[in-house]
């Protein structure tokens, strides 16, 4: 155990009784909804330091710090968020929540349903990004926060920071937007496709009734390993794993031998199913699979006609999964409209993944990018406060 | 703020007195944002960056200017036409690949243009090639021929002729010897770097 550890609490927040339910973007009327949340530093008087974090697929709102002396990893995005990093809690009030319809706190299929008192399974509403947002809206709220001075996040984070600006525009003075897209191609969707039939075809799935059985684990390993490889690049397998065999250096001539990168994606997927529900998987993926504010806009640009937000795109050279020029059309619309937008491609081998591994060059631009909007929003605030700036 | 008559670089404040105040912005190649920034804050304009370095993204980022990482390149296909009141190309012209297409491009998107480059048919560089034979090394142009970002040079005559054969209309000219003005009519032969104002003929503002 480390004692040094600052231990992280997360908190729960509950909404969507009878009288405040939560009414989805399919028109579904839905509660109650628990949301789980961590939130690091300190709000500051005028609540004007509020940033929330977005997380993508996979992650949860454990973003930062240990839960426990035991626990051996820190938070999904710990080296960005903390004292004198990127996100600094010495600056600003961090905030990261689970997502509507995820699995690690937050209300989604895995959970009990009070109508029935079972868990949900295929029972619960097909919820969107919209949704997720929507949810953390009130969150915010709850939080006696009326402007967040940046919500942030990569891939889905990323689709739920610019549906951030797009529903609630006076509420968020900046958006960091990385690795993502305002519409998954075809063929991101049909990777997701690939998971999602994986978990169905497992026998163990039992249309999603799998709750108080075996869970459907190898359906969720081979989505996983399928999810996992488009995280990646050619350059990065290519360095990481290159042809090498796991435990012999010949060819046996038999199906036992396995390259270096299979045990590597069987690894992936099989720790992967200790923490991630299946149903979530498929809820979730439909969830990337629908966002599209051009096609629920009419243009991208008509999307973004309200938003008031200053915006930061990142991509990186070697995603493509979400490829570069899916990140310039959301600059270029941005542009068009009159938003303040700046832009950079990170030149980087680590394929989608990057915003994960990069921390240390995007940090920078973060960084350097909050540092003005904290300046500017204080700016701005003063003369309404009655106080004197230097 | 640092002397433009040390640094080398063409002055910003000759470019700030060409730009009209309140006006929108668009610097090709605009480095660490200091240009902007000095517009910014002496004429009060808004505006957007353009450049190719990541670092140079960073220090624009550090300024609160808004920058877009690209190659120019690749054009200014993005940009609505007349969309800016300026655009500038701040001693970046003898850099580009297909400076005639840039230069249609930035009279497509801007109002006006403000573009600056260094003057090859400067005296000195005249005398380098013909007494010593040899490409230009001085202060105006540092460079060996084999590790220059330059792959166009031209002289003040070259451009005012190009800019004849494209249909822009110049309306301003400032002539620089290392950062002091010089007459027009020498300037081709006393001028380090000149700096046009160019629109075409249907854009009247």
């Amino acid at each position: 155990m480390d004692a040094s550890r600052d231990i992280v609490v997360p908190k729960e927040f509950e909404f969507g009784s009878d009288d405040d339910v939560l009414v989805l973007e399919s028109g579904r009327p839905f509660g109650p909804v628990t949301v789980r949340y961590e939130t690091y530093g300190t709000l500051d008087e005028t609540a004007s330091n509020a940033i929330l974090l977005l997380h993508a697929f996979s992650g949860d709102a454990h973003a930062a710090g240990y839960l426990s002396g035991e626990e051996s990893r820190p938070g999904w995005w710990d080296s960005m968020v903390g004292p004198g990093k990127p996100f600094d809690t010495d600056r600003y009030f961090v905030i990261c929540s689970n997502v509507l319809g995820g699995c690690r706190g937050t209300t989604g299929p895995g959970s009990i349903d009070p109508a029935t008192g079972a868990p949900y399974g295929l029972g619960f509403p097909v919820v969107t990004v919209g949704d997720m947002v929507n949810v953390q809206e009130r969150l915010v709220t709850h939080l006696g926060i009326d402007r967040l001075l940046a919500v942030a996040g990569g891939s889905m984070g990323g689709m739920q920071a610019l549906q951030w600006t797009v529903s609630y525009p006076a509420r968020v003075a900046s958006a960091i937007i990385l690795a993502t897209t305002a519409r998954p191609s075809a063929q991101a969707i049909a990777f997701n496709a690939v998971g999602r039939n994986a978990i169905m075809s497992d026998p163990r799935w039992r249309g999603g009734a799998y709750y108080g059985h075996e869970p459907p684990a190898r359906g969720l390993a081979i989505a996983r390993m399928v999810g996992h490889i488009t995280y990646l690049s050619d350059a990065s397998m290519h360095a990481k794993f290159g042809r090498r065999l796991q435990k012999r250096d010949e060819f046996g001539f038999d199906f036992s031998d396995q390259f270096e990168v299979e045990s590597y994606l069987e690894y992936k997927g099989g720790t992967f199913v200790d923490r991630f529900d299946a149903n979530s998987y498929i809820y979730l993926s439909k969830a990337i699979d629908y966002f599209d504010l051009e096609g629920k806009y009419g243009s991208l640009e008509h999307a973004f006609r309200d938003a008031m937000s200053k915006f930061l795109v990142v991509s990186y050279t070697s995603d493509w999964l979400y490829p570069s020029y899916q990140s310039k059309e959301i600059v270029v619309a941005l542009m068009r409209q009159e938003k303040d937008v700046s832009y950079t491609e990170i030149d980087s081998p680590f394929g989608h993944d990057s915003f994960l591994i990069e921390t240390e060059r995007q940090g920078r631009m973060i960084s350097s990018f909050l540092h003005t909007v904290l300046e500017s929003v204080r700016a701005a605030d003063a003369p309404a406060q009655g106080g004197e700036k230097k | 703020m640092t002397d433009d008559r040390i640094t080398n670089r063409f002055s910003y404040d000759e470019i700030a007195r060409l730009v009209a105040p309140g006006t929108h912005v668009l610097d090709l190649g605009c480095g660490s944002g200091d240009l902007l920034d000095l517009l910014r804050r002496t004429r009060g304009v808004t505006g957007r960056g353009v450049d190719i370095q990541e670092e140079m993204i960073r220090a624009c980022l550090e300024k609160g200017i808004s920058v877009f990482q690209g190659d120019l390149d690749e054009g200014l296909k993005e940009y609505r036409s007349q969309s800016y009141d300026y655009v500038i190309l701040n001693e970046t012209l003898q850099m580009i690949h297909d400076p005639v297409y840039l230069m249609n491009e930035m009279l497509r998107v801007g109002k006006r243009v403000i573009v600056n480059f260094p003057n090859f048919g400067y005296v000195v560089n005249r005398l380098q090639l013909a007494w010593l034979g040899q490409m230009p090394v001085n202060r105006t142009l540092p460079y060996e021929w084999y590790d220059t970002p330059n792959i166009h040079f031209c002289t003040r005559r070259d451009f005012v002729r190009l800019c004849d054969s494209i249909g822009a209309i110049i309306e301003a000219a400032v002539d620089l010897r290392r950062n002091r003005r010089v007459a027009g009519v020498f300037a081709n032969f006393a001028a380090t770097d000149c700096c046009f104002v160019l629109r075409k003929p249907e854009s009247r503002v």
